[in-house]
């Protein structure tokens, strides 16, 4: 069973490791990457996994639990609170909308009406593992489609419950009799009791989180044992997991209640960080299995009928988000990524499907059938969100630059381009305009966009690290480039780009910190300004006035600090490669900066700053008398 | 003259944490709402000397006192900063600058070197007085009267008990002033306002 399961292991993991970095290569998010290596291995290409496939997607099942309470952790009462229109008003618009034109072509095919309902409702989710995980690797969780995004999401989430809760009144009433595919408790019990049930443990979720588990916690974290912290987080996901099953309730809205039963407790950054890695790699598997479990042979046997209901259902959801998102006012390019995004199927499709199943309101081959179309929009979800990117978005982008500013303006060509408008490109493009210097701004982030152009700047919409924006931007003139992006892979890429294809340019940097500076000094940089550095440095010296020091002596202080810093970065920069050198260098260099300092305590200031000095005067010169 | 003189000293010393003379001048500077004590190094660490604000300190005194450590043969480099950026041009001197007509000038200054030093003779050849004819010149180019300097000089060597005696008539300077209890024709006739004290002493 141990070699079993370690060529299981070996064969995910390798699939894994080989797809995901080749899809992050060709600029596809991980989740394509994942579901493309599933398919891979799956039964129906390389075969590698049979049908076992089905049990590692009920096992990876576990990584959407842990994603929805973690989701659950970081929602806090009061964010929900702000974002309450969005949630409630785009929520419902979208899941109302959109089930009830599910629905009704249901009824037109000719379906019952109940099984039509189950089927729209669960047609209705989208995939919060796969849209969030996007968002976050593109950086896009702030912008208006992932606030949008994020609420309609949740909105989803929170629907499962009472979907859950409907589901069996929906069922057969001959359905007594016939056996499901889980064991649960709840067997053989009518339907008003199990829908009872449903809410009872829902209850039983909130009250045990407030007074069992947080006490519980106490004490762990009292033991100092990080493992065991760990340990304890693990078991609150899968003991809310086993619950759940055991009532045949979906284990992933108890873990999201119970998360944010937690969300206002004094661990909620401890359990955060702890489950952060398992639910990485538990929703990889669970990705993986979503690829493997795509029955090929089935969407062979009807394609037209498939691709037919993947597209139609896709094309429907997409349809109703881009109205909703329109009359919710996010702007066209925005609003198109929104629509995009959320049109697939998600994941809870899977348990829905899976649980009307079990209450006999759908038969096998629906189910089946449905399952692969859910699977299918999964794959294509992050396929279309590439097409738009690459090919309809930027398209977008620059149509709006060229419509919206006066003629003269795309003339313009300033000599200074910032790239990165964020609260540190700002505060530099600030300062500089109030010394009447425009710059030529790029920025991804379309909101921001907008609302620089009506301030009357030159902004150019879109990746900074393309080349033919960087062109459009007049690169080829500029004089200098200030790199002020806040993802630092970003910055190495613009960085690069720029190197190469715009050699006359004068680089300013960001740097984030020391090891992004080191990045950057191996780019060859001369411009590098650390963030961390200036102002910490500045907060120290306000701190030596506030106890006491002299202003000027605790100014002239940070400023050696400063430059004695950075002699030190470019000398740990040379040394770094050598692994075992750098590690020596910096306790070398602790042990130099330590002296320095001690040096700086006993006279204050280096050696030619005696002049100034009264007491040392008076003391060189008692002990010399002349 | 007997009216209410309001008295500004601004004070430049970069190292004032280490001045043990000009702790003990400082420290008798008497207490009075007509005094304002301006510690230059303590406002402008960075050396961006607010203009308006020197302006608005400006019109408000009457009698201003560079008070400063004699550092080769003049003042630290924060108080020429503060001459360049507060004496504006059209404000203080130069076309309708008459912002400063009339007001008192002069130099409160330590030097580490004792006063025969400061000698034809002595070892630094010329006089304080002579060293200090860029400050006398900006003041009277500003329309304003300038006096001959306060020194303690000899620092290095004083003992407290030398340094106590030059800080009280520091405040025996500043008090006499604040009560107009001067003949401003007089006090310009004297090398020091040192001498001038000791020689007008009730």
């Amino acid at each position: 069973m141990a070699g079993d399961f370690l060529s299981q292991a070996l064969i995910y993991l390798a699939a894994a490791v080989v797809c995901v970095p080749a899809a992050k290569k060709l600029g596809m998010s991980s989740v394509l990457g994942y579901l493309l290596a599933g398919m891979l291995i799956g039964p129906y290409l390389l075969g590698l996994i049979g049908r076992e496939g089905q049990d590692v997607m009920h096992f990876a099942e576990f990584g959407v639990v842990m994603m929805l309470f973690l989701i659950g952790l970081e929602l806090e009462p009061a964010q929900f609170w702000k974002m309450r229109r969005a949630i409630i008003g785009l929520g419902t618009f979208q899941a109302a909308l959109t089930a009830g034109l599910l629905f009704g072509l249901g009824m037109v095919f000719g379906l019952a009406w109940t099984t039509a309902l189950a089927i729209a409702l669960a047609l209705t989710m989208s995939s919060t593992a796969i849209v969030l995980q996007s968002l976050k690797e593109k950086g896009q969780t702030q912008t208006a489609a992932g606030q949008a995004s994020f609420a309609v999401l949740l909105f989803q989430d929170i629907l499962v419950i009472p979907v859950l809760a409907i589901l069996p009144l929906l069922a057969p009433a001959a359905v007594a009799g016939v056996e499901p595919a889980h064991h649960n408790l709840l067997e053989g019990l009518p339907a008003w009791l199990k829908t009872l049930a449903v809410f009872g443990s829902v209850v039983a979720i909130i009250v045990a989180g407030r007074y069992l588990i947080v006490p519980l916690l106490r004490i762990v974290a009292k033991t100092r044992l990080r493992e065991l912290f760990t340990a304890s987080a693990l078991l609150v996901v899968i003991a809310v997991t086993w619950l759940m099953e055991q009532v045949g309730l979906s284990p992933a809205l108890g873990a999201f209640l119970s998360g944010v039963v937690l969300a206002n407790s004094e661990y909620r950054h401890e359990l955060e960080s702890d489950l952060v890695p398992f639910k990485g790699l538990l929703l990889g598997l669970f990705f993986l299995g979503v690829g493997a479990s795509i029955n090929f042979k089935l969407i062979l046997e009807h394609p037209a009928l498939t691709f037919g209901l993947v597209t139609g259902i896709m094309f429907l959801k997409a349809l109703v988000l881009y109205f909703g998102g329109r009359s919710f006012r996010i702007i066209s390019d925005q609003n198109l990524l929104f629509a995009l995004g959320l049109s697939q199927v998600g994941e809870f499709a899977f348990v829905l499907f899976s649980f009307s199943r079990q209450l006999n309101i759908t038969d096998f081959a629906t189910t089946d059938l449905l399952m692969a179309v859910t699977a299918l929009s999964m794959t294509l979800s992050p396929v279309l969100l590439l097409i738009n990117e690459k090919y309809i978005d930027p398209h977008f982008g620059i149509r709006q630059v060229t419509t919206e500013q006066s003629p003269d303006h795309i003339e313009e060509k300033h000599p200074v381009i910032l790239a990165g408008f964020g609260h540190f490109g700002s505060t530099i493009g600030r300062l500089l305009r109030a010394n009447g210097i425009e710059v030529t701004i790029l920025d991804f982030d379309t909101d921001r966009v907008e609302l620089l152009r009506k301030m009357g700047f030159n902004v150019y919409y879109g990746d900074a690290t393309r080349l033919d924006l960087l062109k459009s931007a007049g690169a080829d003139e500029a004089k200098m480039l200030i790199a002020a992006i806040d993802s630092p892979e970003t910055n190495y890429e613009l960085i690069r780009t720029a190197q190469k294809h715009f050699p006359h340019l004068r680089i300013m940097a960001r740097a984030r910190n020391r090891f992004d500076a080191y990045e950057l000094i191996d780019l060859g940089l001369e411009n590098i300004y650390r963030e961390t550095l200036y102002t910490a440095v500045h907060l120290a010296v306000d701190v030596l006035e506030n106890l006491g020091f002299r202003a000027y002596t605790a100014t002239r202080q940070g400023q050696n600090f400063i430059q004695y810093d950075e002699a030190a970065l470019r000398k740990l920069a040379v040394q770094r490669h050598d692994v075992k050198q750098y590690i020596l260098s910096v306790r070398e260099q602790i042990e130099h900066q330590e002296e320095l300092l001690q040096a700086d305590l006993q006279q204050n200031l280096s050696e030619s700053d005696h002049s100034w000095d009264g007491e040392y005067l008076r003391e060189t010169l008692g002990k010399n008398p002349a | 003259m007997a009216d209410n003189h309001n008295i500004l000293i601004l004070f430049a010393h970069p190292r004032f944490e280490r001045s043990r003379a000009n702790a003990q001048l400082v420290r008798h500077i008497p207490r009075s709402e007509r005094i304002t004590f301006h510690d230059l190094y303590e406002r402008y660490p960075d050396f961006n000397v607010n203009l308006a604000h020197e302006k608005h300190l400006l019109t408000r005194h009457d009698i201003i006192v560079w008070h400063h450590p004699f550092y080769w043969y003049g003042a630290p480099p924060l108080l020429k900063q503060w001459i360049d950026i507060s004496l504006e041009f059209g404000w203080a001197y130069g076309p309708g600058g008459t912002a400063l007509t009339d007001k008192i000038f002069f130099n409160a200054i330590t030097s580490g070197g004792p006063r025969q030093a400061y000698t034809r003779e002595g070892h630094h050849q010329f006089t304080v007085q002579e060293f200090l004819t860029p400050f006398r010149r900006t003041a009277t180019l500003c329309h304003a009267r300038y006096w001959p300097p306060f020194a303690v000089h000899g620092t290095h060597r004083i003992d407290e008990a030398g340094l106590l005696e030059h800080a009280r008539q520091y405040r025996r300077l500043l008090e006499r002033l604040l009560d107009g209890d001067f003949d401003p024709d007089k006090v310009q006739e004297y090398m020091y306002l040192n001498d001038w004290l000791t020689q007008t002493q009730q």
